[in-house]
């Protein structure tokens, strides 16, 4: 009967050494795999610090030019430029500078480290359904598991610092764009993908000239949702040592510093209003042709 | 005969898994339905043996589900055939590797598609330069020549535009000026005009004519609509389930239906403006009548009669006369059409 009323799991010993068994061995792959992992991560490591020293070095009247000029450029709205050049000088005179422009390097480092990976993973799950099946539940983990459970790993592996924060970053971040990338290019128009090869196109010519410009307004949400998800983690990017704005934060977390988590978290916010504004601006510009009559 | 431009042979196309061991079965005069019914295949050409001549117009007309768009794309092999031979110029396209394959569709034949097909992120021109791009020819030889042919379209003022920004016959001008840009021997028109309101679709037949008159292209076209046909067409085949029927000029289909099928759909027809005189000319030795050339049609020819207050016509061909047709004949050709069979008597309208 004890069948029925007890499920029946595992022998707790056996269990314990299976546990024990897989720790272990991945406590033996990290000491001997380990250096060299973090060797293969340097010139991220390089790239991200370097751009980091680089916004600080740079005056901050002159980041701010930059910063507005960018708004401008992407969303062609002076409204969202002036928006965005006073929300860093209200940052800057709250004392948060340095903090901002290390989670400003984070976050453009990882998004384009998942640009460059999520495009072509995307462009080549579009093209087989085999590989879409398989990539799928991939990117249904990336996004769901608990971020702690894979945090550990990583920690175990390459310490604590930067480059695992922003591995832990890319890892959250990179899905959006993959599976957007894949719609996105699936979603182009049958007949003119006929009438591309009834030129004559190749692949490349047919990827570039016709596929990939009509699904950019599809990639370009995949790049905005990408932008949202990695300063959703600047936070717990913070947890494993990662400088910026989640310090101060977390700091607020674990002393009960109400207005210190609040300046900081709004500033977060700020960040990520701005980024989200001018990329879906200038997404919507390139759908512009798509609509008839009025042109600029 | 290896006169024709394009030759189809023994073409069959089954769509489902195991198309190739189904060719026999349909060679066996398995029907569509039995096909779809017993080996869940569908047929989508049963044996079509077509030549195209060069320098004409021809159509290939059938209903929907009559495998007439299948049938096209055999041509530049956007659809892979079950088995056949379609000879281009000597060589079997069907046998061609990916390459050759490519070439033939940048320089052999180009195509104008029913949803015309263009790309919405580019410019007119840029649409119009699209074939051209892919031949690898210099962009500003390549603006030179799109823009001549968008001109030749009477879409001059309008390369800056966005596909979205023009009215649907606008649009396929553009599909036209593209196809036309890539300087290929072979059009293939899939039911190019369809989609068109009627006023626009007759615009664009004119256009098409015209252009032809000049160009000499071996066109293949493909159409729903009898009365395009008959405007267009030097030849005429017609398709049904995936069959060809029934192939011929304009006028002997009018005049000679292969079976009730074609005599229900040409019943309807405008007779006196698909038949010319020279089908009714019979030699009867008389001297006098109004000499008129021999391609004008029945309805153009009684203008000129009325105009001129004859009421008979001497047929020249070549400044010889080849006949004469009176307007009892006339009258007799239009009011009696030969679909005896389907009991329509008063077919005509």
């Amino acid at each position: 009967m004890s069948f029925f009323t007890e499920f029946p799991a595992m022998e707790r010993a056996d269990l314990r050494d299976l546990k024990k068994g897989i720790d272990s061995s991945f406590k033996e792959f990290s000491r001997s795999w380990g250096e060299s992992i973090e060797a293969f991560f340097d010139p991220l490591f390089y790239f991200l610090v370097n751009f980091e020293k680089l916004l600080l070095a740079t005056p901050w009247p002159i980041i701010i030019l930059i910063i507005a000029v960018l708004s401008y450029v992407g969303s062609r709205s002076w409204k969202l430029a002036l928006g965005a050049a006073v929300s860093f000088l209200l940052i800057g005179y709250l004392g948060m500078w340095k903090n901002t422009m290390s989670t400003v390097a984070l976050i453009s480092v990882a998004t384009l480290i998942c640009i460059a990976l999520g495009i072509p993973i995307g462009i080549a799950m579009s093209r087989s359904d085999r590989l879409q099946a398989m990539i799928t539940p991939v990117l249904d983990i990336m996004q769901t598991i608990p971020i702690f459970v894979y945090l550990l790993p990583v920690v175990m592996l390459l310490g604590i610092g930067k480059v695992p924060g922003l591995i832990a970053v890319c890892v959250y971040a990179m899905p959006p764009i993959v599976r957007l990338t894949n719609l996105g290019l699936r979603l182009v128009d049958k007949e003119i993908l006929e009438a591309a090869d009834a030129f004559g196109s190749n692949y490349r010519q047919r990827l570039f000239r016709v596929q990939l410009p009509l699904a950019l307004p599809n990639i370009f949400a995949g790049v905005n949702q990408t932008i949202m998800m990695a300063l959703a983690m600047v936070v717990i990017a913070s947890m494993i040592g990662v400088k910026g704005l989640g310090v101060p934060v977390l700091q607020s977390i674990q002393n009960q510093y109400l207005a210190l988590g609040l300046m900081n978290g709004l500033a977060i916010v700020a960040l990520a209003i701005i980024f989200d504004r001018v990329s879906q601006q200038y997404g919507k510009r390139l759908q512009r042709h798509r609509e008839g009559g009025n042109d600029d | 005969m290896t006169d024709f431009k394009i030759e189809i042979k023994n073409l069959y196309k089954i769509f489902g898994p195991n198309d190739k061991s189904m060719v026999e079965l349909v060679a066996n005069g398995m029907g569509k339905q039995e096909l779809l019914d017993q080996h869940k295949h569908v047929l989508g050409l049963r044996d079509v043996n077509i030549g195209i001549s060069a320098n004409s117009i021809n159509v290939i007309m059938g209903l929907s589900g009559s495998g007439k768009s299948t049938l096209i794309r055999h041509i530049n092999r956007l659809i892979e055939p079950t088995v056949g031979e379609i000879i281009v110029d000597g060589d079997d396209v069907l046998a061609m590797d990916p390459d050759r394959i490519r070439d033939f569709r940048r320089f052999g034949a180009s195509m104008v598609f029913q949803k015309f097909g263009l790309m919405p992120h580019r410019t007119v021109m840029e649409n119009c330069m699209y074939g051209l791009n892919i031949q690898g020819v210099q962009s500003a030889e390549a603006e030179k020549r799109a823009k001549h042919w968008l001109n030749r379209v009477g879409l001059s003022g309008f390369e800056d535009r966005f596909p979205a920004q023009l009215s649907g016959g606008m649009q396929q001008r553009v599909g036209l000026a593209r196809a036309l840009a890539t300087d290929a021997d072979i059009l293939l028109m899939d039911e190019a005009f369809s989609a068109l309101d009627p006023l626009i679709r007759a615009d664009m037949q004119g256009i098409l004519l015209d252009l032809q008159n000049e160009l000499h292209k071996t066109i293949v076209f493909i159409t729903h609509d009898l009365d395009e046909a008959l405007r267009i067409g030097d030849a005429i085949a017609i398709l049904r389930d995936g069959e060809l029927i029934q192939k011929g000029t304009p006028q002997s289909i009018v005049l000679k239906p292969a079976n009730d099928y074609v005599a229900d759909f040409t019943k309807d027809v405008n007779r006196a403006r698909v038949l010319t005189l020279s089908t009714l000319s019979h030699d009867t030795g008389a001297k006098e009548g109004l000499p008129l050339d021999s391609n004008l049609s029945i309805e153009e020819a009684m203008q000129e009669m009325i105009v001129s207050d004859q009421n008979l016509v001497t047929v020249m061909k070549e400044g010889k006369s080849i006949g004469q047709v009176s307007l009892n004949d006339m009258v007799a050709a239009i009011a009696k059409p030969k679909t005896t069979q389907t009991g329509a008597s008063n077919a005509y309208r």
